[in-house]
């Protein structure tokens, strides 16, 4: 293919190997969505990643790249997934399969494909569908409390046919939206999800599910896939503002620790920000940028209209990544 | 000898896997006169060489062949006495494969030095030291081939007060000065003793890698006496060994790519060049040879000190040839050395170490993929450039971006490419756009001076025409008007004459 | 109403004021795009392009007589240059003024030079050393390989000979590995 010159030793993970790493370390949060939601999200990354891979080699075929060298990178494999576990589990199928579509072929193969997409693939699949299916992606199952504690049939059954009456007793508002639509009905609410609350119960499995997500994320960064400046900074920001606004009137705004582990925020912390394509190239960049959607996540989560802003807040920062590369240059060996 | 503790840590750099053991099992070998010796007459950094000599001569070993053109060149010497075979174009170690002037001596087996005269330094002064330095044929051999006058006569405008020696030798496989420092240790104190008496400079620092125990044990109880030489270890990062790094790792002093270490009062030499130097100025020997390690894909690597202009392939069959065929060999580290366009060539004075390639070294079947902007490159550039940006910019031809995000400033060390997952060759990137910007303003440095000529031709055309119309205006103002219907019957009658001879000649004919 | 027509007159007559002052105050001596334009031209001198030499054409082009693409020896970079300084579209090379060719210098065939001097007064940048009777040459490094000195020998002595790539003055090559079976816009 080309005439190899210096140097001639090379010791790098391969592109394939990086986005192997990423899906083992999805593994652990899977797991735990599995032991509280059910088989759901399993279904969803299945028909999501046939998808990304049928539709990435027809893109593929139509614009005359080798087929075999861009399938097994594994980059699309890899953004359908996470789009798959951002999703509600019991989302219908149809659903998935629009996103996904979006995620490969318009957030990712028409604005270049592989390393040059601006905005996160996942991010845009998944703000498309928000948009577009506002109850449908609001519907979360009802958590389990012990094992097994949950009705597969039911939630094939919504799978498979939409969302139909069924779905009022096998789903449930999420925190974070529970919180958001009390507050738009003026009704009262309880903001330290006390025991025996049924919103609790929630909350608990969000906890687990979020620490396995950390748990993924402290792998990767211990394989050297990521750098400690965007998950640190983004957690380390979005506890500090909480707190600002939390210290200011405890009973308007919730606790840091619950924005924490609601909602995304691991997920997107070690998982979604860290995309590289899409990502601040310099390191004092991506301080900046994980600056950025911490603030814009808070800010959607309690006055936008949105119950969780981490979609919107990842793509309005993408546009902004451009002038932070071109801004935080970082200073070369001598110069002053 | 006093060891100091504080090193300074480099931004970037790359550890790998050194490959040295393998060539320093075995002390240096040397190896007969060969047949035949080639030498380049472009085997430094300026002017090509002078030739002095003609096919035919009879040359003793050590005489000028070559003398250095101007003051950035350098000569070249016999390497051993014979008579001149030829002076034609043959193939030259160099990354283009092009053949380049070179002579050829056939040794005569005697090995007759020519007279050999030490240098008094201390008499004559260091200005006359320089200019015999001049033509004693002595550039860096640690690889960078620059003429080491310069380095010593820079000391008339800067006072240098720190000579720093360069024993890191960071790329991997090559174990030339590892080796010259354990078996010539005592020559190199010698040297540098001269050296800094030379420079001025008030004390030395050896800066050597933490994978050479054997050698810092040699040499820091050889320095154990001298008060103001002293040896500090620095970590086994490429690229420690190139000169600003290694400055920045033993001072703290960064020196940017417009300046040079004199104007900050610091002189490096390799552990080699300051041995040539020490034989030149004490024993009158001129640089006539050095060491070259073979290693990689041979069946026994090791060092060998060989004559400048030795033939690269009776080098390889000492060696034992090559384990698995692959016909590739690599002259310098497997991260900046180039592939020489056949063993057909000669030892340089450059070579400091031929590598036969491995199998995996030239696997041409991994496919470049698009940079996925990880920035792994950025963590390990040394020089703290953005070498993503760098390659966006060459690969579309946009040199003036390429140039604002500082592309000269790279070393082509091969630190980013070597870190890359997409597998892209970033370095070849960067020289395809270094040499495509060099060249352009070449071009424009040439059209400006057509330019500037075409510009004066119009001028002079037009001051020619208006002396002839004012010489014409006063001629014609002398005449009356009878001198010139005589002027013109003079000129009448002188046309008629020429008329009838041509006649009468066509009438011969 | 009648005050807002008074306040935009008002404003109307400042900018006005500004504007004539600056125009004279700040007023640039010469053209500078003609010589931004000559900056851009290879300088061959050949007259290719119609005119006698690259600072006529450069006027032209400033005036809008000429066009940008009639000049072989800047190639495909040079028209896409003044494209985009004379902010007009990139054409190709007009066929008509001849093809774009490496760069050749002239030399001269000493066995059959005569010494009229009709190619010295034919060069552009005066780079044939010579006098009437004697022996004529081409200074290498001024040639510009032109070929206006071939059409005037009466011997036809001159030829024109392309630099080769030799090892002084060897540029890196650009790393050629296609993934995609769609051809570029710029050819390496």
């Amino acid at each position: 293919m080309f005439n190899q010159q210096s140097p001639f030793i090379q010791k790098a993970p391969s592109v394939t190997l990086v986005m192997i790493l990423v899906m083992l370390s999805l593994v652990p949060g899977i797991l735990a969505y599995i032991f509280f939601f059910g088989i759901g999200i399993l279904l969803n990354l299945t028909i999501a990643i046939i998808t990304a891979l049928i539709a990435e080699y027809f893109i593929l075929k139509i614009r005359n790249l080798p087929i075999k060298l861009f399938i097994t990178d594994g980059s699309a494999i890899v953004a359908a997934s996470l789009l798959a576990i951002s999703i509600s589990p019991i989302t219908p199928w149809w659903i998935i399969i629009i996103g996904t579509l979006f995620t490969i072929i318009v957030a990712k193969h028409l604005y270049g494909g592989l390393g040059s997409n601006l905005f996160n693939p996942a991010m845009i699949g998944y703000a498309v569908l928000l948009i577009s299916f506002p109850a449908v992606m609001t519907k979360w199952p009802l958590p389990a409390t012990h094992l097994l504690d949950f009705n597969i049939a039911q939630q094939l059954e919504v799978f498979f046919y939409g969302p139909k009456g069924l779905i009022d007793s096998v789903s449930s508002a999420t925190p974070l939206d529970y919180i958001k639509t009390q507050i738009f009905l003026d009704k009262p609410y309880e903001l330290n999800f006390s025991e025996g609350m049924p919103i609790r119960s929630y909350f608990n499995a969000s906890i687990i599910i979020s620490l396995s997500f950390l748990l993924g994320g402290i792998f990767m960064w211990f394989k050297k896939i990521i750098t400690w400046h965007l998950p640190i900074t983004f957690l380390v920001s979005l506890t500090l503002i909480s707190l600002i606004f939390w210290l200011i009137d405890s009973s308007l705004y919730l606790s840091p620790f619950i924005h924490l582990f609601s909602g995304g925020t691991l997920l997107c912390a070690f998982f979604i920000i860290t995309d590289p394509v899409s990502g601040p190239t310099t390191p004092k960049g991506k301080i900046f940028f994980a600056f950025g959607v911490a603030l814009l996540v808070y800010l959607i989560r309690v006055f936008g209209g949105y119950p969780e802003g981490v979609a919107f807040a990842v793509i309005f920062m993408n546009i902004c990544v451009p002038l932070i590369d071109s801004l935080t240059q970082p200073k070369v060996f001598g110069h002053e | 000898m006093k060891l100091l503790d504080k090193i300074f840590k480099l931004n970037g750099g790359i550890q790998t896997e050194t490959n040295k053991k393998v060539s320093t099992k075995n002390p240096i070998k040397s190896l007969p006169i060969p047949s035949e010796l080639r030498l380049s007459l472009r085997q430094h950094i300026g002017n090509i060489a002078k030739l002095k000599v003609k096919v035919g001569d009879q040359v003793l070993k050590g005489e000028l062949i070559a003398e250095a053109d101007g003051n950035i060149s350098a000569a070249i010497h016999a390497p051993t006495s014979g008579k001149i075979k030829s002076i034609e174009k043959l193939l030259i170690p160099h990354p283009s494969g092009l053949p380049d002037f070179c002579v050829t001596i056939v040794p005569d087996k005697k090995d007759q030095w020519i007279k050999k005269t030490p240098i008094d330094w201390k008499k004559i002064g260091i200005e006359e030291t320089n200019k015999l330095l001049l033509n004693s044929g002595i550039v860096g051999l640690g690889g960078a081939a620059f003429p080491s006058h310069l380095k010593i006569g820079n000391n008339r405008k800067n006072l240098i007060n720190t000579l720093i020696v360069n024993a890191a030798e960071c790329e991997p496989y090559i174990t030339c000065d590892d080796m010259l420092m354990k078996e010539r240790s005592k020559d190199l104190i010698e040297g540098i003793k001269l050296v800094q008496s030379l420079l001025g400079a008030k004390e030395t620092i050896i800066g050597i890698e933490d994978n050479k125990p054997e050698s810092y044990e040699i040499i820091s109880k050889l320095i154990l006496k001298e008060s103001n030489i002293h040896i500090k270890i620095v970590p086994t990062i490429y690229p420690s060994g190139y000169a600003k790094s290694l400055i920045f790792l033993i001072n703290g002093i960064k020196i940017s790519k417009e300046k040079l270490p004199p104007e900050y009062g610091i002189q490096m030499f390799n552990v080699a060049t300051i041995i040539a130097i020490y034989k030149f100025i004490i024993h009158g020997e001129t640089s006539l040879s050095r060491i070259v390690t073979i290693t990689g894909n041979v069946k026994e690597p090791g060092n060998y000190d060989v004559l400048f202009g030795t033939p690269l392939d009776s080098l390889i069959k000492d060696a034992g040839g090559q384990k698995i065929k692959t016909n590739t060999f690599i002259m310098g580290g497997p991260m900046m050395g180039f592939k020489l366009p056949s063993i057909d060539v000669s030892v340089t004075k450059t070579m400091n170490c031929v590598i036969s390639a491995e199998p995996e070294m030239i696997d041409n079947k991994k496919e470049p993929l698009p940079c996925i902007r990880c920035s792994k490159c950025a963590e390990a550039c040394p020089v703290s450039l953005q070498p993503q940006e760098l390659y966006w910019f060459s690969k579309s031809d946009q040199f003036e971006k390429a140039q604002n995000y500082n592309l000269f400033d790279c070393i082509e060390c091969g630190c980013c490419s070597y870190v890359c997952p997409s597998n892209i060759p970033l370095v070849q990137f960067y020289r395809y756009a270094k040499s495509e910007i060099i060249a352009e303003s070449i071009i424009k440095e040439e059209a400006d001076i057509a330019r500037d000529r075409t510009d004066f031709r119009i001028l002079r055309l037009e001051r020619e025409k208006k002396e002839r119309a004012q010489r014409n205006a006063e001629r014609r103002a002398e005449n009356t008007n009878a001198e010139k219907s005589k002027l013109i019957e003079e000129k009448r009658a002188e046309i008629k004459a020429t008329l009838e001879r041509i006649e009468n000649n066509r009438e011969n004919e | 109403m009648l005050t807002s027509i008074l306040i935009i007159l008002f404003l109307a007559i400042i900018i006005g004021l500004v504007l004539g002052f600056s125009s004279v105050k700040f007023k640039v001596e010469g053209n500078p795009i003609i010589d931004k334009i000559d900056s851009i031209l290879p300088q061959t001198q050949c007259g290719q392009c119609n005119y006698p030499g690259c600072k006529p054409y450069a006027t032209a082009i400033a005036k809008g007589d000429a066009d940008i693409n009639q000049c072989p020896p800047g190639g495909e970079k040079g028209v896409r240059a003044l494209a985009e300084l004379m902010g007009v579209d990139y054409k190709p090379l007009n066929e008509e003024h001849g093809a774009t060719k490496p760069k050749s210098i002239a030399f001269i065939d000493e066995e059959t030079c005569i010494g009229c001097t009709l190619c010295i007064q034919a060069c552009p940048v005066d780079a044939i050393l010579g006098a009437t009777k004697q022996m004529h040459t081409i200074i290498e490094k001024e040639c510009t390989g032109c070929e206006l000195c071939l059409s005037p020998c009466p011997v036809d002595c001159i030829a024109m000979e392309p630099i080769e790539e030799n090892a002084e003055n060897w540029k890196w090559k650009y790393p050629v590995y296609s993934i995609s079976t769609i051809k570029t816009k710029v050819n390496h």
